[in-house]
């Protein structure tokens, strides 16, 4: 048994960061171990989390196990800090930790995520926690996990480039636009979540370190920083990511992820980013710009 | 200029007020006590600690009221209260052969060395309205029984006898601790512990749906129910600082042992093979659709093939779990919209390449 550690502002009738220290310690081995086999797949005694399940328990564990009170954290859902889940999970650590948050990519420490990478690189002090629905790349192709375990092992990933190959037949294109499988250090095939694939390419080399929690399913797994991730191709047809043809309609960009907005009843849409503390970024920059003239 | 969406934060606190008032109901009304829940919703509070995975009637009634009688939400406060409390130590296996027993009937035998106890149940009452209860209705007077049940109970399993007709189960070799699936994932394919600790939590619907399958031939071998009972047992502990057992208190067991027939195969004769099914306070249909399943997912080692999903064992112990189901279900509630971004693009990138491909194919036929 372990004492409580409170700190002010935390919660006093749980433990510093929800878990208990022996099982925070739990998932921490089980993340070494994830970071010394970039891409596998590790199981790990999940626990029930207050939060449901689907809904970021696994990365809400990780981020329990590594939040200290030094630490800044900062949650964001589809790029977004004010999506309704985002709000509730930063809200669950501020009330159990009693420490920092932020809204800025580059105060945050560690940055929870589900759905997207912030478009501003991040650094090699900055973690970033996935929420990870199925952390198995190979789930739709194989049911089973004892299969698709052994196929990992084995390293028989035929059956992916064959999916990928029919897709191209059908319809000319891979038709996987989110959740695109990536080959870490040239070794597993790894799921980067339902990232867009937009993203798939601010995961090769990296510098900042890339944890993976499926609560539900009881994995975790890892890309060290500066690992090679490879987005899954061929020769003649290459990877490419999502464009758009008009910028955000907020702040001008034309580099990154945007959503699609609906603005009236007849279907006309605008399209804004999806990182919302970027485009808060590029506007304050735009706002200070015209002042200074 | 557009302004993007803001206010998860209000909205939050706002809908938890709104649903403590839905909670709450018409203020006319008294307010419900748990201790009420507890004395008058017994079947609830089982399911709700089996689901929960936490024997505990005072939690599981306030689960019932804070979740207005939701089931599966208030099995997920109990797991996720249970996941903060601290493991101290385990009991000893509980024994139900010294159970005290409410209930114990067996369908296999016509009677038995301690013969049919009916005890409470609905089995035999006719499911019509007793309208007397909406006004509080006045109790039937209890019959006492004109002699005491008999002092020992033995389960039926343990009376069949040496004849080898019935399968036997022993611990295996080394009588090791059985695995903790809330402590370390389950792995496969799965030992029986694991099987049968996932089944015990299982949800009773998800568990039901799937023994009646079995029965109806999705997987078929006849079930007998050799017996169930039900009743109360010692929980006994030693903890470390004393050295000596103590008996920490009774709980509600509902045990059921069903037996089915095997056919044998050519190295086995055959004999009888048995399912089983344990579940915390009065859940006998709980318990016999747990029976019913874990026999049928004994198959693997039966040599029996899995080609119905009860025999599937992924299948049955992935799908089970009705707090990881209905969280996973339920979070297609949370925004995906960047995903469909992705897909509406690649979508209309496609019909787009598909048009301009017939619209050539014309201009080329064109004359």
């Amino acid at each position: 048994m372990t004492e409580a550690q409170t700190i002010s502002g935390a919660d006093p009738h749980y433990n510093y960061g929800y878990l208990d220290e022996q099982t925070k310690r739990m998932v921490r081995r089980a993340l070494l171990k994830a970071v010394a086999i970039p891409g596998y797949q590790v199981p790990f005694g999940s626990r029930e989390m207050p939060l449901a399940r689907g809904w970021g328990t696994g990365g809400i564990q990780i981020t329990a196990a590594l939040v200290g009170p030094a630490d800044c954290l900062k949650v964001i859902d589809q790029g977004a800090d004010d999506t309704t889940n985002a709000v509730s999970i930063r809200n669950f650590f501020a009330r159990v930790t009693g420490g920092r948050t932020t809204q800025k990519t580059a105060e945050a420490t560690i940055i929870q995520t589900r759905h997207r990478i912030p478009e501003k690189p991040l650094r090699a002090d900055q973690i970033l926690v996935y929420q990870v629905p199925q952390p198995e790349p190979l789930r739709k192709l194989e049911p089973s996990e004892v299969e698709t375990r052994n196929m990992h092992a084995w390293e028989e990933y035929g059956l992916m480039q064959v999916r990928l190959y029919e897709d191209i037949a059908r319809f000319g294109h891979v038709a996987t636009t989110y959740a695109y499988p990536v080959m870490v250090n040239e070794r597993y095939i790894a799921s980067p979540t339902p990232i867009p694939k937009f993203d798939n390419p601010k995961m090769d080399m990296m510098p900042a370190l890339q944890l993976f929690g499926a609560g539900r399913e009881k994995r975790v797994y890892a890309i060290p920083p500066f690992t090679r991730v490879r987005s899954l191709d061929f020769e003649d047809h290459p990877f490419t990511v999502q464009s758009w043809d008009k910028p955000c309609e907020i702040c001008g960009s034309r580099l990154s992820y945007l959503d699609e907005v609906i603005v009236d009843d007849h279907g006309a849409r605008i399209f804004v980013c999806s990182d919302t503390d970027y485009c808060e970024d590029r506007r304050a920059d735009a706002a200070s710009l015209g002042e200074g003239a | 200029m557009y302004v993007a969406v803001k206010g998860g934060e209000a909205a939050i606190d706002a809908t938890h007020g709104l649903i403590a008032q839905e909670r709450r109901g018409d203020p006319a009304t008294p307010e419900l006590q748990t201790r009420q829940i507890r004395e008058q919703m017994k079947l609830a509070i089982a399911r709700v600690m089996n689901e929960g995975s936490l024997y505990d009637e005072d939690l599981a009634a306030l689960a019932l009221k804070q979740s207005q009688g939701d089931s599966v939400e208030a099995a997920f406060l109990m797991r996720a209260y249970r996941t903060t409390l601290p493991r101290f130590g385990s009991s000893r296996p509980v024994d139900t052969g010294a159970m005290a027993i409410r209930r114990r009937i067996s369908a296999t035998f016509k009677d038995l060395p301690g013969g049919q106890v009916l005890g409470p149940t609905y089995d035999y009452t006719h499911r019509l309205f007793d309208f007397a209860l909406e006004e509080g209705g006045a109790q039937a007077p209890l019959q006492m029984a004109q002699e005491p049940l008999a002092a020992t109970m033995p389960r039926v399993p343990d009376i069949l006898g040496d004849e080898g007709l019935l399968e036997a189960e022993e611990a295996p070799a080394g009588d090791p601790s059985p695995a903790d699936i809330t402590r370390d994932p389950a792995e496969f394919p799965a030992d029986r512990d694991v099987r049968l600790q996932m089944l015990s939590r299982g949800d009773e619907g998800f568990l039901l749906g799937l023994a009646y399958s079995v029965q109806r031939g999705f997987g078929g071998n006849h079930p007998f129910a050799g017996e169930i009972r039900m009743g109360e047992v010692s929980v006994l502990y030693t903890p470390e600082e004393l050295g000596f057992e103590i008996d920490i208190g009774d709980i509600t067991l509902t045990e059921c042992q069903m037996i089915n027939q095997f056919k044998g195969s050519q190295e086995a004769p055959p004999q009888f093979t048995r399912g089983y099914g344990f579940a915390f306070g009065h859940s006998e249909r709980k318990a016999m659709s747990m029976a019913i399943v874990d026999r049928a997912l004994k198959g693997r080692d039966l040599g029996e093939g899995a080609e119905f999903p009860a025999q599937q064992e992924e299948f049955v112990l992935y799908h089970c779990d009705m707090i990881e189901a209905s969280g996973f279900v339920e979070h297609l509630k949370l925004p995906h919209y960047v995903d469909f971004q992705g897909e509406l693009e690649l979508v209309r990138k496609i019909r787009q390449e598909q048009a301009e491909r017939k619209q050539r194919v014309a201009a080329e036929q064109a004359p």
